[in-house]
């Protein structure tokens, strides 16, 4: 069927901020269904709230709106745009709900909108849970026992019936979130309780357990004719209890006899057809380890996590694939861009191996629960290709840059076996490294088995990989040996540890023996037909194993070092910048190579740059990539700590870094280097020491004065960085810093209370441009990557920001920067400090690159291939300011990590972000809180509980809330001091103290907002702390800092929320 | 113990011998399903030909010999990349590496699969040696292998004698050409009652037996090396019999009504290949094992028989429905196993044909 030319405006609707369980991925598909809508010649609107998306981009939609995702903006935009159509299901759960709630008011037929891809009532079908279980029913489709329910009373008396363990599943939640395995009635009740609050329509379904069945899942296309395919299958490593988001997922399923793979197979084709889904789909399984019985877990409608998965792992492109199906085409007539000569309905084969380990953010929240369960908390993901289980497992490890390696990364040998059962048994992402051990001590396999539930399969590739390091310890390193270690992907310095020799041993060794990496091609088709697309994967091989990439003649070549996975403090927009800085090359006719290993991003996919080569980003396997592309040059900049942590390797290669030396990367991080610079420059910084022990520390301390900020060098996001107060504090942060592996000294800096400020700038070596400054509402203090950001700066004087433009200049003379330059300043009246300086590009780039038009990183590239900025037609300097005000909000995803500390501080906590961008400051603030999802007034009642140094502060807050109607709850300090200003305030009792107290009122679900302004310094009272957790999983904001409530009040108090203006971006041209 | 797989282009692959040590010529094919390595190594129709898998991690779920498409296996060699140590799956009951030394079959393991796929893609299947003789003399080596035809395979392969297969709908008389199992299965799960033939059993005997419709089976090699068969075919033909034919049987029910076959540069061996059903322009992905195809323009321009499906990859012709016939062949497998089920339908439709289950 060819095109439905009814169609030609549509409005593509994102996914907003990047939370757990809603990442990188929609980015993914968003873009590559907006590039291929646009190859087909159709206008796009598009909506999503995240500013550092792709997808947001002039050059991917003709009209871009970076708006709150409320039901409100969106009929707005389609009364201003009148697209014919919206596409939902490009969007994840929030596009999905957004669009869902638009057809059920009947807005959409009144306007004439249709839905195109799958239709609302699909989606109903496939999402409510009831309806779904009814339509399995029909066409004879397993399902487990299950109810849905609106109540808690219900819920037990189902359960009564089923019996104990039971999975709670809440209808219409991403992420799996709220959901959870309940053993006993206790758990029953929190689960369930907070499960009916969090889901859209009050349901929670309750299942029989079937943990520790496998988990299978399919990923499945179908057209408008009915022709449907399965695009890959992958079985994850965990069995089914742990959220496939969380598990380490392999592709495709392994052991799976035949028998099992078509049995599914076609019941995931009966499913997709009988809810007529058109586009694509994810069935999830769980099959009985010793049976062909199964279960159909869930189905997601929509392109999803596991499509960008498995869209990576096959190369077959789901979401272009899934938006030409949703404008009429059918499979057969698309055509497979990879091979050029198959088309859509050809099922994809893989002659390789993949495997995904999730990124799980226990570095960032040391107090959470490590522990894995159906509600996910990893905030990315890492997917390498080998031909072998053992080989792709070890990338994947590394590639997670979380100081693992191996399956000797985890010391597990000062537990007694005892100890270390008890270990096996809980599920956490620690797990694989547990089997490990306990296969080092001899344990049987089928007792792990027995333990974790996890296939013999794996086991037994564990117990190989731990065979090779003990044959490494013991053995002779013959070439077969070598051979096979390589075969496994063994890195040549753990090898080298192994065998007690040298890395430079083993490198000269493989070379004698001719062992090295060979690089094999993902086709979609096991090699069956040639294809042309250059997507690569290494394994290791003597000369019997061909390479199949070969360096373009002819053609001056650059490699663009990847981000690697998304964490908290690196997210999305180090993917942007690589894609913009690959995109500028190609136009200035270099051949581009990416280097990656994230699945989620836009960077990956296979038509961004010439090459791609899905690798982990460690010196040894980029070493190997260049001795191949032997690339003219390598950008760093744009690649976030991961890219940069490869200069100094690079260089060692023997390839040129292009734009800012190693050299000045370096003196940017090194504290005395950076010390002369600045004295030089004369700067002022807030006085400081570098030291390497706690003594040294906590003298430094001293010698300045509490408060200070403690840090490691080479951070990114604040890992690591806190606020003493006191000598214990020094202590007992040194403790923890050196808990991360740490090749580097510890700074201790002075703590200036000041307005924060921060500049992104390019300089070409003689000039600079500085898009604009961004003035950060919280105090210097809290991590800027957790401040609520203002572009044009509003409360600076005239004078500092002078004085800003003219220190960005002199720093970026004085590095020698060419291209990308941010720098944090902190202001007090009009003086201005330095307080950090990365010669790179930044988390702020895509958001000041849009709200000011000025496209920073294409710039910046052009700076690095010597081109001058007046050359291009800019005035050097500080830019003319923008008319409307764009405020960067960040987002947190606190309720799904239990047991996080959600208050703020110099450690980066947020996981994305959103914009407001409006003509007022007020209803910019108010779009910005409205597309971080805080939606109030609704109760208007609220608590606080603040510090006393800064409970006067709070008094003018407090009166303001008060003046919209709120009603005010305090502990008795908090309250004493708002009384005796004036303030109505009711006390209410501390935890500890008798009920009705503060727990009761949080957990009575009235209350709109908690503002609770923690003492500094290491928590000791753990009050606070149970306080905002509560919050947060009962769905309550919890402001941490007076500036935010200060901010907040002000959205609140001045903007009408029916009357947003909406402004389009790609109509922001520079002034 | 080393092995050396040599091609007839004189490429030497160095792997590790798996299964019998023995040497072996063959006809070297490749297949690109990622599971179904027993269903595949027991499909009589392999006979001949030595089977590299395309997906590299073979064995893991080691041997269930419920999933045996025949008795035995008929390939002449196995070439993998990488056989699992540990079989894991509820069902097995045997190791990979077992069962191929069990039925004295030959192998090859990690050797390079991808380069050689690539090699027999570009230059088209060729013959090539297996052998554990490392002293092997590739001047005396290449013209045996140029010389190695699969020969007369179909009455290797074939059943000695007439086997019934109980059921109380239709019957059908199943040639058998080197049938894969699940045929006669899916067709005795449809209630009928089947009756196995030996592939040079007359027509004559056949229609004897008065079937209510006539299977013809898929089977190794080339087409037209069966002669005798394909003059019985014609003579099937030529009754009022409903007829359904799966590969083999479709090229040969094309050479008896004047039809021609040619081999593909490679084949099709797999379990992905999308099928357009061209009276409803569906596509269904369909399992495959040809390295024959049917030449469509001679039976289209008499009207004997029109291309009822056709692959959506290489345009080559994947079913023939004849004119004025109740007579419809496929080039694919809808038994499936391995591969998709996606047109086990067509079992259905042949029942229909035979006036369904009475």
């Amino acid at each position: 069927m060819p095109r439905n030319k009814d169609i030609k405006k549509v409005l593509v609707i994102g996914s907003g901020p990047i939370i757990i369980g809603q990442a990188a991925e929609f980015d993914y598909a968003g873009t590559q269904a907006c590039r291929s809508l646009k190859e087909e010649g159709l206008e796009v609107v598009l909506l999503n709230s995240n500013p550092a998306t792709i997808m947001t981009d002039k050059d991917i939609a003709d009209r871009v709106y970076i708006e709150p995702l409320t039901v409100e903006v969106v009929e707005q935009l389609i009364l201003k745009e009148k697209p014919d159509s919206v596409l939902p299901t490009l969007g994840g759960q929030a596009g999905l709900n957004l669009a869902m709630e638009l057809d059920e008011k009947g807005f959409l037929k009144e306007h004439n909108v249709r839905l195109i891809g799958t239709t609302a009532q699909t989606i109903k079908k496939a999402e409510d849970r009831q309806e779904f279980k009814d339509t399995m029913e029909k066409i004879g489709e397993p399902v487990a026992a299950s109810k849905v329910v609106t109540t808690v009373e219900d819920g037990f008396a189902f359960t009564n019936t089923i019996g104990y363990p039971v999975v709670l599943r809440p209808a219409y939640t991403l992420g799996g979130s709220g959901g959870g395995i309940a053993h006993n009635e206790f758990e029953l009740r929190e689960i369930l309780e907070n499960g009916l609050r969090l889901s859209r329509v009050g349901e929670v379904l309750v299942e029989r357990c079937i943990a520790g069945w496998k988990e299978i899942e399919y990923e499945v296309m179908r057209d408008s004719a009915g022709n449907c395919i399965t695009v890959c299958n992958m079985e994850n490593i965990d069995p089914v209890g742990v959220h496939t988001g969380d598990s380490i997922v392999v592709a495709p399923s392994q052991t799976l006899g035949d028998k099992e793979y078509q049995m599914l197979r076609t019941s995931a084709l009966n499913i997709i057809t009988e809810l007529g889904i058109t586009g694509g789909c994810n069935v999830q399984y769980a099959l009985k380890p010793d049976s062909f019985e199964y279960c159909v877990i869930e189905v997601n409608p929509r392109v999803s996590r596991s499509s960008a998965l498995a869209s990576k792992a096959t190369g077959y492109p789901i979401a272009k694939v899934a938006a030409k199906i949703a404008l009429g085409y059918t499979l057969d007539e698309i055509p497979n861009a990879i091979t050029g000569k198959t088309y859509a309905s050809f099922e994809p084969m893989l002659d390789y191996c993949v495997v995904k380990i999730p990124r799980l953010p226990f570095d960032k929240f040391i107090t959470a629960k490590r522990t894995l369960t159906t509600q996910m908390k990893a905030t990315g993901e890492v997917m390498s290709i080998c031909h072998n289980f053992e080989g792709a497992l070890m990338k994947a490890i590394r590639s997670l840059e979380q100081h693992v390696d191996s399956l000797m990364s985890y010391d597990f040998t000062q537990l007694t076996d005892e100890e270390l059962l008890d270990e096996l048994a809980i599920v956490d992402d620690r797990r694989i490294w547990k089997i490990a051990e306990a296969i080092r001590r001899g344990m049987p396999q089928s007792m792990l088995h027995d333990i974790t539930k996890i296939d013999i399969w794996f086991i037994d590739k564990l117990a190989i990989l731990v065979g090779m390091e003990n044959a490494l310890k013991t053995r002779k390193l013959t070439k077969e040996l070598l051979l096979e270690a390589k075969r496994m992907e063994f890195p040549d310095y753990i090898i080298a540890r192994l065998t007690g020799r040298t890395e430079e041993e083993i490198k000269d060794l493989r070379a004698e023996y001719g062992i090295k990496a060979a690089y094999k091609m993902v086709d979609t088709c096991a090699a069956e037909f040639a294809a042309a697309t250059p997507y690569y994967y290494s394994v290791y091989g003597d000369e019997g194993t061909e390479n199949e990439a070969v360096a373009t003649p002819d053609k001056k070549k650059i490699l663009v070092l990847g981000s690697g996975p998304i964490r908290i403090g690196q997210g999305i927009e180090f993917d942007f910048c690589s894609v913009h800085c690959t995109w500028a090359f190609a136009k200035e006719g270099y051949e581009t190579i990416i280097i990656n290993n994230n699945p989620e991003t836009v960077s990956t996919d296979f038509d961004i740059a010439d090459k791609l080569y899905f690798e982990p980003l460690t010196p040894e396997d980029v070493e190997n990539i260049v001795n191949i592309e032997k690339p003219d040059g390598a950008v760093v900049q744009f690649g976030g700590q991961t890219a940069i942590k490869l200069t100094e390797a690079l260089t060692k290669m023997g390839v040129k870094i292009l734009g800012t030396s190693a050299e000045n990367v370096d003196a940017a991080e090194d504290r005395e280097l950076f010390d002369e610079i600045l004295e030089k420059c004369q700067i002022p910084r807030p006085k400081g020491h570098t030291v390497f022990t706690a003594e040294e520390a906590k003298k430094a301390a001293n010698e300045l004065g509490y408060p200070v900020l403690v840090r490691p060098s080479y951070v990114l996001g604040g890992q690591g960085m806190r606020i003493a107060v006191s000598d214990e504090d020094v202590e007992e942060y040194i403790g923890v810093i050196n808990q991360i592996a740490q090749e580097h000294p510890i700074l201790v800096d002075k703590y200036l209370m000041g307005k924060e400020i921060e500049v992104d700038a390019v300089c070409d070596g003689e000039d600079i441009l500085i898009p604009g400054i961004m003035e950060h509402i919280e105090r210097a203090g809290i991590h800027s990557g957790d401040s609520i950001s203002v572009y044009p700066a509003r409360t600076i004087s005239a004078k500092a920001k002078e004085t800003i433009a003219e220190y960005t200049r002199r720093l970026a003379r004085a590095l020698h920067v060419i291209g990308m330059i941010n720098i944090q300043f902190i202001v007090l009246g009009d003086d201005v400090y330095v307080i950090e300086v990365n010669p790179r590009s930044s988390r702020t780039v895509p958001y000041i690159s849009k709200v000011t038009g000025i496209p920073i990183v294409p710039l910046a590239t052009r700076v690095i291939l010597g081109y001058k900025l007046k050359d291009m037609g800019y005035e050097p300097g500080l830019q003319p300011e923008a008319k409307h005000i764009a405020i960067k909000m960040p987002v947190f995803s606190f309720e799904k990590i239990r047991g996080a500390d959600i208050s703020l501080g110099p450690e980066m906590k947020s996981t994305g972000e959103c914009l407001g961008i409006a003509e007022t400051f007020n209803e910019a603030l108010y779009k910005a809180f409205l597309g971080a999802g805080i939606r109030l007034p609704k109760y208007k009642n609220m608590i606080m509980t603040v510090r006393p140094e800064e409970q006067e502060d709070a008094v003018p807050i407090a009166k303001r809330f008060e003046a919209l109607g709120y009603r005010i709850y305090a502990t008795r300090g908090t309250a004493n001091t708002l009384k005796e200003h004036g303030v109505k305030v009711i006390r209410t009792n501390k935890l500890e103290q008798p009920a009705p107290n503060l727990m009761d009122l949080i957990l009575g679900h009235k209350i709109d907002v908690v503002i609770d302004i923690p003492s500094q310094g290491v928590e000791h009272q753990k009050d606070g702390f149970v306080i905002r957790r509560n919050a947060i999983e009962t769905g309550v904001n919890v402001l941490t800092s007076l500036d935010t409530a200060e901010a907040l009040v002000t959205s609140l108090e001045n903007t009408d929320a029916n009357k947003l203006s909406l402004i389009d971006i790609a109509t922001i041209a520079r002034r | 113990m080393k092995a050396f797989l040599i091609l007839e282009d004189g490429h030497v692959f160095t792997g590790t011998s798996i299964g019998s040590a023995r040497e072996v010529i063959s006809e070297i094919v490749f297949n690109t399903s990622m599971t179904g390595y027993l269903e595949v190594m027991t499909d009589p129709s392999y006979a001949g030909q030595a089977v590299c898998m395309t997906y590299p991690l073979i064995g893991n779920y080691g041997i269930c010999y419920d999933d045996q498409e025949s008795t035995k296996p008929w390939i002449d060699a196995f070439i993998v990349r990488e056989l699992s140590r540990v079989p894991s799956n509820f069902r097995s009951v045997d190791t990979i590496q077992h069962f191929l030394t069990k039925h004295d079959i030959p192998g090859i393991a990690g050797i390079d699969t991808r380069a050689l796929t690539k090699i027999l893609r570009e230059k088209g299947t060729m013959n090539g040696m297996i052998t554990t003789d490392e002293n092997y003399d590739l001047n005396a080596i290449l013209p045996k292998l140029k010389a190695y035809t699969t020969g007369k395979v179909v009455e290797k392969v074939t059943c000695r004698e007439k086997e019934i297969l109980p059921g109380n709908g239709p019957k059908v008389a199943l040639m058998d050409f080197g049938a894969k199992r699940n045929i006669a299965r899916s067709l005795n799960k449809r209630g009928c009652q089947v009756t196995i033939y030996p592939a040079l059993t007359p027509a004559e005997e056949i229609l004897g037996d008065h079937p209510d419709g006539i299977m013809l089976s898929n089977g190794p090699g080339d087409p037209k090396e069966c002669t005798s068969i394909i003059k019985e075919v014609k003579k099937l033909y030529d009754s009022d019999v409903p007829i359904f034919a799966i590969c083999l049987g479709h090229q040969l029910m094309a050479l008896a009504t004047g039809g021609d076959t040619y081999k593909m540069k490679y084949g099709h061996r797999g379990g992905n290949h999308p099928v357009k059903d061209l009276a409803t322009g569906r596509v269904y992905i369909s399992s495959q094992n040809h390295g024959y195809v049917v030449d469509a323009k001679d039976l289209e321009e008499k009207n004997i028989a029109h291309p009822a499906f056709v692959n959506v990859n290489d345009g080559t012709n994947e079913g023939m429905a004849y004119v004025g016939k109740n007579i419809f062949t496929v080039q694919f497998h809808p038994e499936a196993c391995p591969g998709p089920q996606d047109s086990g339908y067509l079992f259905d439709r042949f029942m229909e044909m035979m006036g369904g289950n009475k």
